[in-house]
């Protein structure tokens, strides 16, 4: 069952696969709850996805399809080189559709596509700690996280408010689970934040160099947290993507010349192709 | 005595079908009061069923301690168990990562395992309850994390008591212990995140 | 027509076809022999078996070959190497006192059992460039001692501690240590986990740490009671004999530092310890890694702990350069999504606020 000579399916070894299965398992059974696991040391480079990467394989079969997307695209450096890790690990089937996808391993975006029950959305998190900017210490998060202390979070983004009149964070947005655990999303854009609540899929995030996973089962509460006079809002655009016309997607900038020339396209790929797909049948 | 040339396999392929349960198991625990099927055949040493010898055949090892209640407690299931898992097993209930109960009516109140603190809520015991059907019981109905609205369970075979520790061990969330019913083979979790409505 | 950048899988085999051409250099240079690497570049070796966790000099070599040399993408190789390993168990604790000593000396006595020796060391090479290696000259050889090393040389900690002048070893309890590479960190760490953190952790993260604590952040008074460098056996229990039989020798480098405690409430005054131990011959890390030791046992000892080498929390979770690498250079991956969400939040903070640098 191996794709890469000399290494145990999905590369994992089936011991260090069960302790992430377990790890999984306890994140999913408490919301949003930062699992700590013996992650492992993998052949690419902590912070480039290692906890994705052990989520997955500790996940994935060979009846599964995987996408990989980096910043919403499959065909990024990156996106390119952990498929193929599993294409050449697991021998598993690879997609870059969302809809044909049963597991979707994603750095830094939600597909725009709903996602749908069964599905399994992977997430590559660089530091699961939401409150980490505000206490460096392990030891007194975790004693936050136990008592459910998040005045300072709050007082945080209160700040922002007095200062910038709103909100200044616009990614790794941080969110309540469940009405009982912050948890940092990754650092996906807040436009892609209302797509966590209620979602049909199983979320799961993995943390290599910091060595947590971390889950929003399906149909789960995420609320963004925000205040009364502020509430939350996601980004918007005056421009829809010039390639396939879409007016309520992610769009990236993308500077055509040094004159000040920019154009706005979709920042998932699939998305975009599929959108254009649709309005080639209909002309 | 029980030999290894008497023992019962385990898993047939164990690399394809640990990760085959470890799914099932986890769409039980993503979606809670769900029954599941197991997506192959076993054969087993009784009491045992094939659901329940499954679930700790994917996921108990020499990192977690297991403790059987004292019907479980054959020679041949624990040498099927200690070799097929190679996990240490434990006589207290609270020191157990993993629990296996065949006779509910007999089994210690939840609260007897371990449920994490506050700081590791994730170091509290998952208890497998062997139980006769899981749809043919007293129906409780259950919201939260995993249930779109609302999500029925009819497990059979539980003692008295056993809807009031399960109130309270969601009461205690963080801490808790999460519930892994089983039954022929099939499948329900109930983590600790599960609301009893009524 | 706007034609989004691919990646693409055949600009990164290209990439690392030119990597490898690059690696190699100039064809007509003879290629680097792994045996040439082990031999010749002995010490890297040392350094990256060491902070790579495992002893294999051929293993070391390949990764330093295959990193170009670069130590800290070597011992990376090697780290991901071991994931695949599998684990047999743990060895006996290796025994330093019964160390083939090829190396030993003591700051804190000017002689003591066994003697000073000196062995191979740069210590004293006065550092000029010697163009005689460059062209190739044979060196001199070294002119062995008349008699042979004393068989046992006791080590200084344990002269001391035969007065009660040092500290017993903190207890420990009957617990197997704990495996970092197993089970993820927890804090506060025991003592096993911090001194496997230390040794796997990166040399020059653990020498800027203990210069600190010798410039005044945090001092701990230390004396380098002694260094040892030499061969020490490696036992193991089969399951099925359960007695130890030697499965090889290995060379590592010890450094107890000797360290000044005036005492507290419960305890007398004593001197303290700081333990370091590296594979090889690293007397750098072993030492830095022994200061380091030292420093984040202050509040063990009761000692203020104010400053960074006192932090376990900053020492630890920083220590590892295959962590640290990783994730400084992470910024290389595409973050055009958080950035193009922080130029829209840039641009309508300043369209809110008309300021003073457009405005001149």
């Amino acid at each position: 069952m191996t794709g890469a000579t000399g290494y145990n399916f999905a590369y994992l070894d089936e011991q260090t696969k069960r302790m992430i299965r377990r790890a999984i398992l306890k994140a999913v059974a408490i919301p949003g709850y930062q699992v700590p696991f013996g992650s492992r040391e993998m052949p690419l480079p902590y912070g480039w996805g290692t906890g994705g990467i052990q989520v997955t394989a500790a996940v994935i079969g060979p009846d599964d399809r995987l996408k990989v997307i980096d910043q919403g695209a499959d065909d990024t450096t990156n996106a390119v080189s952990i498929r193929r890790f599993f294409a050449r690990t697991a021998g598993v089937a690879t997609t870059e559709r969302t809809t044909e996808a049963t597991v979707i391993q994603t750095r830094h975006r939600i597909p725009e596509t709903p996602l749908v029950e069964g599905q399994i959305l992977v997430y590559q998190v660089p530091i699961p700690e939401p409150l980490r900017w505000l206490e460096p210490r392990e030891t007194e998060t975790r004693k936050m996280h136990a008592l459910a202390d998040y005045g300072a979070m709050h007082v945080k983004l209160y700040e922002d408010i007095a200062r910038f009149g709103r909100i200044a964070t616009t990614y790794d947005y941080p969110v309540l689970v469940n009405g009982r655990y912050l948890m940092r999303p990754s650092p996906i854009p807040k436009f892609d934040n209302p797509k966590m609540h209620m979602n049909p899929a199983l979320q799961l995030f993995g943390a290599g160099r910091e060595k947590r996973i971390y889950a929003v089962p399906p149909y789960t509460a995420v609320k963004s947290l925000d205040f009364e006079d502020h509430p939350f809002e996601v980004q918007r655009w005056d421009q829809a993507c010039a390639i396939c016309g879409s007016a309520d997607s992610f769009l990236d900038e993308v500077v055509t010349d040094d004159r000040g020339g920019r154009m706005y396209v979709c920042s998932d790929t699939d998305h975009c192709t599929s959108q254009q797909t649709r309005k080639e049948a209909a002309e | 005595m029980t030999t290894a040339d008497t023992l019962l396999p385990g898993l047939p392929d164990p690399v394809i079908d640990s990760q085959r349960v470890f799914r099932v198991v986890l769409d039980a625990m993503a979606r809670p009061g769900t029954l599941v099927d197991l997506p192959l055949s076993l054969k087993v040493p009784a009491p045992l069923d094939p659901a329940t010898a499954a679930v700790a055949l994917a996921l108990a090892d020499v990192d977690t301690r297991l403790w059987l209640d004292g019907a479980v407690g054959a020679d041949a299931v624990r040498a099927y168990l200690r070799f097929h898992c190679g996990c240490p097993l434990t006589e207290g209930p609270a020191a157990a990562d993993f629990a296996i109960v065949v006779d509910p009516q007999a089994m210690p109140p939840l609260a007897a395992f371990n449920a994490g603190s506050d700081e590791f809520p994730d170091s509290s015991t998952t208890v497998i309850v062997q139980v006769p059907t899981l749809d043919g019981g007293e129906p409780w109905t259950f919201t939260g994390p995993g249930i779109r609205d609302r999500v029925r369970l009819a497990v059979a075979g539980l003692p008295p008591a056993f809807r009031g520790w399960v109130a309270e061990n969601h009461a205690g969330f963080p801490r808790g212990v999460d519930l892994i019913f089983t039954s022929g083979t099939r499948l329900a979790a109930l983590p600790r995140s599960a609301r009893l409505e009524g | 027509m706007y034609v989004a950048v691919k990646g693409g899988e055949t600009a990164i085999d290209n990439a690392h076809r030119l990597m490898a051409e690059e690696r190699r250099g100039d064809p007509a240079v003879p290629e680097l022999g792994l045996d040439q690497i082990m031999e010749q570049l002995g010490l890297a070796v040392d350094r990256v078996m060491t902070e790579g966790s495992i002893h294999d000099r051929e293993l070391a070599a390949l990764a330093i070959k295959q990193a170009q040399g670069d130590l800290v993408e070597a011992i990376f190789l090697l780290r991901a190497y071991r994931t695949t390993l599998p684990r047999f168990g743990g060895s006996e604790p290796i025994d330093t006192a019964a160390m083939a000593i090829r190396r030993r000396i003591s700051a804190a006595f000017k002689d003591l059992p066994g003697g000073q020796v000196l062995g191979p060391t740069y210590d004293y090479t006065h550092r000029l460039l010697d163009f005689a290696l460059a062209a190739g000259a044979e060196p001199e050889a070294a002119v062995r001692a008349g008699h042979p090393l004393a068989e046992r040389m006791p080590r200084v900690a344990d002269v001391l501690g035969q007065e009660g002048l040092i500290e017993r070893n903190p207890p420990g309890n009957d617990e197997p240590p704990g495996d970092l590479t197993r089970q993820p960190l927890s804090l506060p760490a025991g003592r096993d986990l911090r001194l496997q953190n230390l040794a796997r952790g990166d040399e020059g993260f653990l020498l800027a740490l203990a210069y600190s604590s010798q410039r005044g952040y945090g001092n701990t008074h230390p004396f380098a009671g002694e260094i040892r460098l030499g061969a020490v056996a490696v036992e193991f229990v089969p399951e099925e004999l359960g007695f130890p039989i030697e499965i090889g020798e290995i060379t590592v480098t010890e450094c107890q530092m000797v360290n000044q405690f005036k005492g507290s409430k419960e305890v007398p005054a004593q001197f303290t310890r700081g333990y370091g131990l590296s594979f090889g011959q690293s007397e750098r890390k072993a030492m830095a890694m022994a200061l380091v030791d030292r420093s984040l046992r202050a509040g063990e000892l009761g000692e203020e702990a104010a400053n960074p080498s006192q932090d376990e929390e900053f020492v630890l979770a920083h220590s590892d350069n295959v962590e640290a690498s990783g994730f400084v250079q992470h910024l290389k991956l595409p973050h055009y999504v958080d950035f193009q969400s922080e130029l829209e939040l840039i641009r309508r903070l300043r369209a809110a606020t008309p300021d003073r640098e457009t405005a001149e």
